[in-house]
């Protein structure tokens, strides 16, 4: 093990409770408190990217919490057999593997999705928050704590770049998921009644509005400050 | 023992060999689904060229094998319009022509598959001939399917695709509303050159009185120049065999 990760000290009570308090805390945790698009302010690539609509928005983020885990998952099981030398090309090869397994999968059974992410599904591979968390946890914890740890991070990413991409899709094109909410609107009021689109939301400055505010409102409520 | 030089070599070598079969083996097992759904792509994007995105949304993927079945015949012509059903000594069809492939080779010696869209049924009735497209635009390939009207000169629709263009910018291609600028222009001028169809530079000017311009991206025209250099190329080469229709026309309008 290198010197920079620090394992940390966990109770070595013979069983531990499968969702006991501290495990509840690796899932929870990175949801809002050290969420990982609005704390740490990582994977920001993707998340202005692929976020215009609902559906590639879902994909990706199955995708990434599909690779986090399972990248966490392979680490941690190997991690005290991983020379540090070269851990961190380890974990790129990992990560790298799992990220074309998905890539392929989607080109295999959702072709349209994989035109439309094909880039994005590969930028996986250098999304900050896959070798955030090896690097910080899953080198020095063990299997079930690494994977609970890489769903709760994924996951604080998912919410999050589904929240955008409503907003987005929303806004910019009127429409949830496809489905034409604004039309619908206008068909109940009457067609003198147009719900207008805005263009800047589907382009990436839209995101980074969205993204503003939200970091804006979860750090009024939750009162973190950046040292 | 962890940080000796022939423990690192040897990890890294099973790693490498483990990833590896792990992703030959994906690939081999997924290969055939993934050639069908391309196969399904490349039907769909002649499609498009001939009827709207919306219909062939609203489709399943048998029901586009069906349509496409049923719609489109096609033929693989050289660049002089002669037919090619032979090449090398194996049979060629148009489905299975690799236009990318082709592009590498010179224009003389590629083979052109030409996607005939008839009447149900009735591969006599013409509705409109679908002409593949295939170039370079800012950072990678663009490709796309032109259709022309029975009078060889109108464009009924075109579909084009890219790999790897800007979101937002020269992306935009695929998208309908970019596409639907084309129909209804003329790649020949009145007096019967082959002139194609230019779009411009900047965004948001009416064209609609110049058969031959269409209205560009904005912050794209790179990509909006490979396109016009992908249309006006493969036109030129298509030309023998578009002329060939002309004539037998005016043949037929003769009689």
């Amino acid at each position: 093990m290198s010197a920079e990760t620090v394992e940390k000290a966990i109770e070595k009570k013979p069983a531990e409770a499968l969702f006991s308090k501290r495990r509840k805390k690796l899932v929870t945790d990175p949801l809002v408190d050290d969420n990982p698009i609005t704390i740490q302010v990582l994977g920001i690539c993707s998340a202005l990217a692929v976020t215009t609509q609902m559906k590639p928005t879902l994909v990706m983020a199955i995708s990434v919490i599909f690779v986090v885990v399972m990248s966490n998952l392979v680490i941690s099981l190997m991690r005290n057999t991983i020379p540090s030398r070269v851990r961190i090309i380890v974990q790129l090869a990992v990560v790298a593997t799992l990220v074309t397994l998905v890539s392929e999968v989607l080109r295999a059974f959702a072709y349209d999705m994989y035109k439309e992410l094909s880039v994005f599904v590969g930028l996986i591979i250098t999304n900050c928050i896959v070798m955030g968390r090896l690097e910080a946890f899953a080198l020095g914890n063990k299997p079930y704590d690494s994977v609970l740890d890489g769903f709760g991070s994924a996951l604080g990413y998912a919410w999050i770049i589904l929240a955008v991409a409503f907003f987005r899709e929303l806004w910019g094109s009127g429409s949830v998921f496809g489905i034409p909410v604004f039309d619908y609107v206008s068909g109940i009021f009457g067609s003198d009644f147009q719900l207008a689109t805005n263009g800047l939301m589907v382009s990436p400055v839209g995101a980074f509005i969205i993204l503003g505010l939200i970091i804006w409102i979860q750090r009024t409520k939750t009162g973190y400050v950046e040292h | 023992m962890q940080q000796s030089n022939g423990y690192i070599i040897v990890f890294s070598v099973i790693l490498t060999v483990v990833l590896g079969l792990l992703l030959s083996g994906t690939s081999q097992v997924l290969g055939p689904m993934q050639r069908e759904a391309e196969a399904l792509d490349k039907k769909k994007q002649i499609l498009g060229a001939v009827i709207s995105a919306e219909e062939i949304d609203a489709m399943a993927p048998e029901e586009v094998n069906e349509y496409y079945n049923s719609r489109i015949s096609s033929i693989v012509v050289d660049i002089n319009g002669k037919e090619v059903t032979e090449q090398d000594g194996a049979s060629v069809t148009a489905e299975t022509v690799d236009i990318g492939k082709n592009y590498k080779r010179p224009a003389e010696e590629r083979l052109y598959p030409v996607f005939i869209f008839h009447e149900e049924g009735n591969p006599e009735a013409v509705e409109s001939y679908v002409f593949p497209l295939y170039g370079a635009g800012l950072w990678d390939a663009i490709w796309g399917y032109m259709a022309l009207e029975t009078d060889m000169n109108t464009v009924g629709g075109i579909t084009l695709a890219h790999a790897g263009e800007t979101p937002g910018l020269g992306a935009r291609i695929t998208e309908g509303e970019v596409q639907n600028r084309y129909v209804g222009k003329k790649i020949y001028n009145d007096s019967g050159e082959l002139v194609a169809i230019e779009m411009q530079k900047g965004e948001g000017k009416d064209y609609s009185s110049d058969p031959h311009k269409v209205d560009g991206m904005s912050g794209a025209t790179i990509t909006a120049n490979g396109v016009n250099a992908m249309v006006e190329n493969y036109l030129g080469h298509y030309q023998a065999y578009i002329d060939s229709k002309k004539s037998n026309q005016a043949v037929a309008a003769a009689n």
